[in-house]
């Protein structure tokens, strides 16, 4: 690991600054909206202009993924280097310029599994946002048990066939590439499953969005019939894709625990006190007049201060090189609980304000909070169930063991 | 806010962690109650004192070490994985730090010296009713020609019943509920007019009443400014918290442990328990409480060494989540252990019993969410 001397690191910030500086375009610098949010990609629409040019210029100097090689487009910062870019983007208040799986999780998992060819292809357009990928994990017939997956994936000689469905694959409605897991030996179930990456453009793949409860369709059913993929998408071994399946499930849950999570409160800028102190009113010494309900707030403020204090944990402790272990369970179950929390709070906190469904009887901010409570039931669902967390921290962290 | 130890209290963190482990085991606090000592360990308080933990928090000048809170809640975090009686929290946390952040020069040369060599045992002495409650003292410090005299009475004080030396809030204008007119007091546990009653508590740790009937007090008895105790008191009371939190964080760690093995071990319908799903999922719950709380204990220790200005409300973070997990822990580690867990032999009972100790002073969960709402302005 390199260490970064002060002064280095010092002259680092004064460049970082300078760039910011000149590159940052002024409604960067603003809180967004969830509609401003860039996912990137052919169907990418760049609401505000800027954040195309933002988006260019990130992706330009490697600096969506600060950490990943240069070779690859990426930042090729040290660690050291990245934290000063992170505190200067957040001195600033500037967005994150790009939303992507790809960054969050398959770029992650490309660059240890990958092959060379597979880095050099695939890496820099998700480092500039060019590609939209989206994750063929869950299917009907296997959800927690995701490695009871039965898409098929024959050997035709000179390309894959796929046959199949998934489910619940976020956006793939809007998503340029998949990278899939699909069954290539039905004799074993976790060391017959290999890991694919093909275009959804090609012929014999259908999305169709899924209505959720919140109104929304975040979500698609995705059918596969008959699709060809050319033999070097399969990435790392014929058969050894839960590896790679379970090492991406971590960077999901790490990235989902970082607080990419569907579904906030309202506009996600007011906490549960503030609908509170707005909706029940406050007694003579400030305090919220309902005692019970504030004391439930407070209990919840409380959580979500130790979980960020925890995630601050853990990134000081992987940096000084301390085993984390499995804190990424932890962190997935605590902020799934976290959120619905948070959520329920501003909802019952609203009264019948936050009953809403649509039209003018209710404002959008409160039409957004009721809509955000019904999404983030899926919080405890989505990227491995609270259940399946805990049974993770059970064994891999407890080391309690299965049922003889 | 630093999370990571340096290598120094590392160091200081195995050793603690090693002589909690052998020379002051859960047996030990057994020994003591058996015998009737009422938590009063002169041996094991020696050893402390020779490894130097009484003075981790007074500076070089005054003869201790000067390490700091992170430093010292790797200590009591040690004692608290097994719930051993000591004087350190009421001698090494609050009485240091109210000397340190009050004394006057003549007070500061003459106790901490003391305190450091674990001479004496100091008490600070502030709760009258059931309930924390510090700006609720009433105890009236009646000015006299040569200084004051007090009179009223205090609340289990912890080391009461074998201190040396107690400071006492007590009130030399307004009345209670008010922070201004709050002031402290040095006063010898032999001063006239000062009754110590022993309690025997379900934790065998022991404590005291006190009651103070004419107790006279010179001006060199004074601590900190007269009508203006109040931030001392506020800012030590945290450091006590922050310490306390550890020390339970300690012994919900250590309960858990046991609670591990246990499940490991102990075979029903031919089965380990640890293997049935009911009992996977609460363990596991429990553990991520432990390390949530983890973060809140390490953040509010580093925030008093870093000179924060948010030590108030990490001190009640701190103290109302290691409340919630030790009264957590604390049941689960009998319900877990089933009838074994119902017995004496067992250390199950010995670890809830000072749970609920823990879980009262210096504030409880609810105090603690009350205040953490108030710094927040809700």
């Amino acid at each position: 690991m390199a260490f970064d001397a002060p002064e280095e690191l010092d002259a680092f910030r004064t460049e970082v600054r300078e760039w910011l500086e000149e590159n940052c375009p002024p409604s960067m610098r603003t809180p967004m909206s969830e509609d401003e949010i860039v996912w990137g990609g052919k169907r990418e629409k760049f609401k505000n202009p800027e954040s195309k040019i933002w988006l260019e210029r990130m992706g330009e100097k490697g600096w969506t993924a600060p950490e990943w090689p240069s070779e690859y487009g990426g930042g090729g910062l040290s660690k050291g280097q990245a934290r000063v870019l992170q505190q200067e983007l957040g001195r600033i208040k500037a967005r994150p310029p790009l939303f992507s799986f790809g960054l969050w999780m398959f770029g992650p998992a490309l660059l240890e599994f990958g092959n060379e060819e597979q880095k050099k292809r695939f890496i820099p357009d998700i480092v500039k946002g060019k590609t939209r990928w989206c994750q063929g994990y869950s299917e009907p017939g296997a959800g927690s048990d995701l490695a009871g997956l039965q898409t098929k994936c024959e050997d035709k000689g000179d390309h894959w066939l796929i046959n199949g469905q998934k489910v619940w694959t976020s956006y793939a409605d809007q998503a340029d590439w998949i990278f899939c897991l699909v069954r290539t030996d039905k004799s074993v179930k976790h060391e017959g499953i290999s890991f694919l990456v093909f275009d959804m453009e090609s012929d014999g793949v259908e999305a169709r969005p899924i209505l959720l409860i919140s109104g929304s369709s975040p979500f698609c059913e995705t059918f596969f019939t008959d699709v060809k993929v050319p033999k070097d998408q399969l990435v790392g071994k014929l058969n050894g894709g839960w590896t790679i399946a379970k090492r991406l499930l971590q960077f999901e849950r790490s990235s989902i625990s970082a607080g990419g999570f569907g579904g906030t409160g309202g506009t996600g800028i007011l906490s549960p006190q503030d609908y509170a102190k707005q909706h029940v009113g406050v007694d003579e010494a400030g305090r919220i007049a309902d005692g019970d309900l504030r004391g439930r707030i407070t209990d919840h403020q409380m959580y979500a201060k130790a979980f960020r204090l925890t995630v601050q944990r853990s990134t000081e402790e992987a940096k000084a090189g301390q085993e984390v272990g499995h804190t990424a369970s932890i962190m997935k179950y605590a902020a799934a609980k976290m959120n619905q929390d948070k959520c329920e709070l501003i909802v019952e906190a609203l009264g019948t304000d936050g009953l809403g469904w649509s039209g003018d009887g209710f404002s959008p901010d409160a039409i957004k909070a009721t809509r955000g409570w019904l999404r983030s039931k899926g919080n405890s669902i989505e990227g491995g169930t609270s259940e399946i967390n805990l049974n993770v921290i059970a064994k891999r962290v407890l080391g309690l063991r299965d049922h003889q | 806010m630093t999370f990571v130890l340096s290598e120094d209290q590392q160091m200081l963190r195995d050793t603690a962690l090693a002589f909690a482990r052998d020379e002051m085991p859960v047996t030990r606090l057994r020994e003591l109650r058996d015998s009737g000592a009422n938590g009063i360990d002169a041996e094991t308080r020696g050893k402390l004192a020779e490894l130097g933990f009484f003075g981790v928090l007074v500076p070089e000048e005054y003869d201790g070490v000067g390490l700091g809170m992170v430093a010292m809640g790797q200590i009591m975090e040690a004692q608290g994985r097994t719930i051993a009686a000591t004087p350190l929290l009421q001698t090494a946390v609050l009485s240091a730090s109210l000397l340190n952040l009050g004394g006057s020069e003549a007070q500061k040369a003459e106790w901490l010296p003391k305190i450091a060599s674990g001479e004496i045992t100091m008490a600070l002495a502030v709760d009258e009713g059931t309930h924390h409650a510090p700006l609720n003292v009433a105890t009236e410090a009646e000015r006299n020609g040569q200084g004051y005299t007090l009179n009223g009475a205090k609340k289990y004080v912890t080391d009461g019943h074998f201190a040396d030396i107690f400071i006492i809030a007590a009130r030399t204008f307004g009345e209670a509920g008010q922070s201004h007119g709050l002031s402290l007091f040095l006063v010898p546990s032999d001063a006239k007019g000062l009754t110590v009653q022993a309690l025997n508590t379900s934790d065998s740790h022991g404590a005291a009443h006190l009651s103070l009937d004419d107790v006279m007090v010179g001006e060199d008895g004074v601590l900190g400014a007269v009508d203006g105790g109040w931030e001392i008191l506020d800012s030590a009371l945290d450091r006590g918290r922050i310490a306390l939190a550890a020390e339970m964080l300690g012994s919900a760690s250590a309960a858990f442990e046991m609670t591990l093995d246990y499940m490991q071990t102990r075979k029903q319908f031919g089965q380990l328990i640890g293997s049935f799903q009911s009992l996977q999922h609460r363990a596991a719950k429990m553990f991520s409480e432990i390390e949530l709380t983890r973060s809140c204990v390490a953040a509010a220790l580093s925030a008093v060494d870093e000179q924060h200005n948010d030590v108030a409300e990490l001190a009640s973070l701190a103290k109302a989540r290691a409340s919630d997990l030790i009264h957590l822990v604390s049941n689960e580690t009998v319900q877990f252990h089933g009838g074994i867990g119902m017995t004496d032999a067992h250390d199950s009972g010995l670890y809830m019993k000072r749970a609920r100790a823990q879980e009262a002073l210096l504030g409880g969960a609810s105090f603690h969410r009350d205040r953490y709402a108030r710094l927040n302005g809700f």
